[in-house]
């Protein structure tokens, strides 16, 4: 059966381990909807949310497949149904007249986003949500033009006990 | 802690990991690691083309079990290697590769032969490093040896830029080293060994597959008391060929697009197939969804990316051959067995006398399958066969018995013509009291032979039996058989001389026009005392048969 599923890696922090990760996805054919980078409590390692389609097989050898790379310290699937998956968005949107204006701050508002920046023709909107409800923001200032979008890609953490973690070293 | 040069402190790396040999050539951003290593020990044979010297590698490290080492200069060497390279990843050879680079401010500049190494090796090594401060050298030479021959083995390769090769620091030579994402799991799990056994036990058709992990992991012994415990008969992939005695009576020889029907026949109709190190290469399945279709199939490998890659696993075992078997023999001998029917092994002992192939032709010009016979004949089972890729490959695999792991080297995944005669060269430099016979093609022989320098210059005394016929054979085949004999672009015409060439380079050459002179050019060749090409002309058109076709079931054998 064809469905997303998060996959975090926990990653040496050297250069060109992206490269390693990204070219051995391309290779084996998988395909990556959504992937984000950044670093953790460890020094030195860095941890990547990815996203994948696929069924459970597919699943597992993008799972195998990763954690082959040397750099590669850990692998895991979440579900998202026991996690939180947040993803950040900037949004710039042109705003014509003072209308245009009100409304958009008053949709930021309701979707508890913040205005981070005000010009006379457009403002730049920050938003964290799930999927479904920067998609929604998104469709909504598309009556006043969107000007950019950059989105950080998804990323996902356990609720509860459970935590992605990296094992003691010998 | 010493203060040294960064070249000084990788060849003592080199040397404490106990490295002999390394093939290679030289160039302008090595030149300092080759001055230092003109006062090491180390022997460094001084290959004519950096795919001889990443083959020469290979092959010598197929032979000991462990790492081989080969060196080239940045750019255009460092190219050179990647074929190399990409045939020992994927024939899990532990090859040590390193390359020259230009120096750090250099780097990122288009500099004069400066090449991107790092990005073009990644997808064909194990794993990769370029060296970014002199002190991390000894680390970086340890954990690239550890890489390389733990695990399931692969090439690991070390660029070094020339300034850290000429510059100096305090170093410190690390005897272990900790990488946070590489441990590999050597025992298998106990309930997946005892379900393993239990699932063995209840077969009524069992078929053991084995593959190039078992010779790896020096599991033989262990693979020979299991067949025999049970008793089932034992296929094995190209890789695996020499792994169980192919003169035993349980063997089946090798199965595939080209192996023996009864292998072939044995796997089709087995209820049990257990899978010892091997990645069901499409090579050896033909289609996936015909292979071993009644079987229940256990998958011990030491991979687990290899588990449900190919073919689905029922119970996958993520190990060390030897040591998972050794597990499942301790299971076995504790479980109590019942009486098994003997009607699966008089089928399949059957089969092997139906199909046991003709060899004995007397024709001109000669048939292969006559050369084939009276090499083996020629060969004591310690020494070393390696194979050019194509035709004259598929003849030595599928009629060349091998009693030995370790004795049959072959380019398997990779399918890398051009590989046996380097490969031959590593083999010899790595047993020089055996014989090593290269089962070449001319097409193949062609692609490295200026590596007969090599060996003559240093007296490495290899045999290179051409099956000569004028064709690149293999694909001469497949326009043949599928289509419509349009032989586009694989007739090679009458040049070289091979015995001429043989001669301008001071081996010894003879060409063997008559079955009779078999032998005779065989013993020749040997005692010649230097490298050795003979040159056996056969039919032209001559294909390896059986076949499975490209696509089609093990058991849609034709030919």
């Amino acid at each position: 059966m064809q469905e997303e599923h998060f996959i975090v890696a926990l990653v040496e922090d050297r250069p060109g381990v992206m490269q390693r990760i990204a070219g051995m996805l391309r290779r084996r054919n998988f395909n990556i909807d959504s992937i984000s980078v950044g670093s953790t409590e460890i020094p030195g390692v860095s941890r990547i949310t990815m996203t994948v389609h696929g069924d459970r097989q597919t699943l597992e050898q993008v799972m195998k497949q990763l954690n082959k790379l040397i750099e590669v310290v850990k692998v895991s699937e979440l579900r998202q149904a026991e996690s939180v998956v947040r993803e950040l968005a900037l949004i710039k949107v042109s705003v014509k007249n003072e209308r245009a204006r009100a409304e958009v701050v008053q949709y930021a508002s309701i979707f508890r986003a913040r205005i981070v920046d005000v010009a006379k023709q457009s403002m730049m909107i920050e938003i964290t949500g799930d999927e479904e409800k920067l998609s929604a923001f998104i469709e909504l200032m598309r009556t006043y033009g969107i000007v950019e979008i950059a989105r950080t890609g998804k990323v996902i953490m356990a609720r509860g006990a459970r935590s992605v973690k990296v094992r003691e070293t010998r | 802690m010493a203060e040294m040069k960064g070249a000084d402190a990788v060849v003592q790396a080199l040397e404490r990991e106990g490295v002999e040999v390394i093939f290679g050539i030289p160039g302008g951003a090595s030149i300092p690691f080759y001055d230092s290593l003109y006062s090491s020990s180390i022997r460094h044979i001084l290959m004519r083309h950096e795919q001889g010297a990443a083959h020469a590698a290979d092959g010598y490290a197929r032979v000991l079990g462990r790492a081989g080492v080969c060196s080239a200069t940045s750019g255009p060497g460092a190219t050179n290697l990647t074929t190399g390279l990409a045939n020992a990843y994927m024939d899990s050879s532990p090859v040590v590769a390193i390359t020259g680079q230009v120096a750090t401010p250099f780097i990122g500049k288009d500099a004069f032969q400066e090449t991107d190494v790092i990005g073009i090796t990644m997808p064909i090594t194990k794993h990769n490093f370029q060296v970014r401060s002199v002190s991390e050298i000894p680390e970086v030479v340890r954990k690239a040896f550890h890489i390389a021959q733990t695990g399931r083995p692969g090439p690991v390769l070390i660029d070094l830029p020339k300034d850290m090769q000429e510059g100096t620091a305090e170093v410190e030579f690390p005897e272990e080293v900790s990488l946070m994402g590489y441990r590999p799991t050597y025992d298998g799990h106990p309930k997946q060994v005892r379900e393993a056994a239990r699932a063995i036990l209840e077969a009524e058709r069992p078929v053991i597959l084995a593959g190039g992990g078992v010779i790896i992991s020096g599991a033989s012994e262990e693979l020979r008391q299991l067949a025999e415990l049970i008793p089932a008969p034992v296929v094995t992939t190209l890789m695996g060929k020499g792994s169980f005695p192919e003169t035993h009576p349980l063997s089946l020889g090798v199965l595939g697009m080209h192996g023996r029907r009864e292998a072939n026949h044995a796997v089709t109709e087995s209820d049990l197939l257990i899978a010892v190190g091997t990645r069901f290469s499409d090579r050896s399945t033909g289609m996936v969804s015909c292979f071993a279709p009644e079987a229940k199939v256990i998958h011990i490998d030491i991979d687990p990316a290899e588990i449900g890659k190919n073919v689905r696993a029922h119970i996958p075992v993520v190990g060390d051959a030897k040591r998972v078997l050794g597990q499942l023999l301790g299971v076995l001998g504790e479980m109590r067995r019942r009486e098994r029917s003997r009607s699966w092994i008089e089928k399949v002992t059957l089969w092997k006398k139906e199909f046991a192939p003709e060899l004995e032709y007397d024709d001109v010009p000669l048939k292969p399958h006559r050369v084939i016979k009276e090499i083996m004949e020629f060969l004591g089972e310690d020494d070393i066969v390696t194979t050019e890729v194509g035709q004259c490959q598929m003849w030595a695999h599928c009629y060349m018995q091998r009693s030995k792991p370790r004795t049959f080297i072959s380019s398997g995944g990779l399918g890398t013509m051009g590989f046996g005669f380097p490969a031959a060269i590593g083999a010899k430099v790595a047993k020089p009291e055996v014989r090593v016979v290269d089962i070449a093609g001319d097409g193949s022989f062609l692609m490295n032979i200026q590596e007969l320098a090599t060996a003559v210059v240093n007296e490495i005394d290899v045999i290179v039996a051409v099956f000569d016929n004028r064709y690149l054979g293999m694909v001469r085949q497949w326009q043949e058989l599928f289509y419509d004999r349009r032989y586009s672009a694989v007739d090679l015409g009458s040049s070289p001389d091979f015995v001429k060439v043989a001669e301008a380079f001071g081996a010894f050459g003879i060409r063997v026009e008559r079955p009779g002179e078999i032998g005779d050019a065989l013993k020749q060749a040997a005692e010649a005392g230097k490298p050795a090409v003979v040159d056996f002309v056969i039919e032209r058109e001559c294909n390896i048969f059986p076949m499975v076709p490209p696509g089609k079931c093990l058991k849609e054998v034709i030919g």
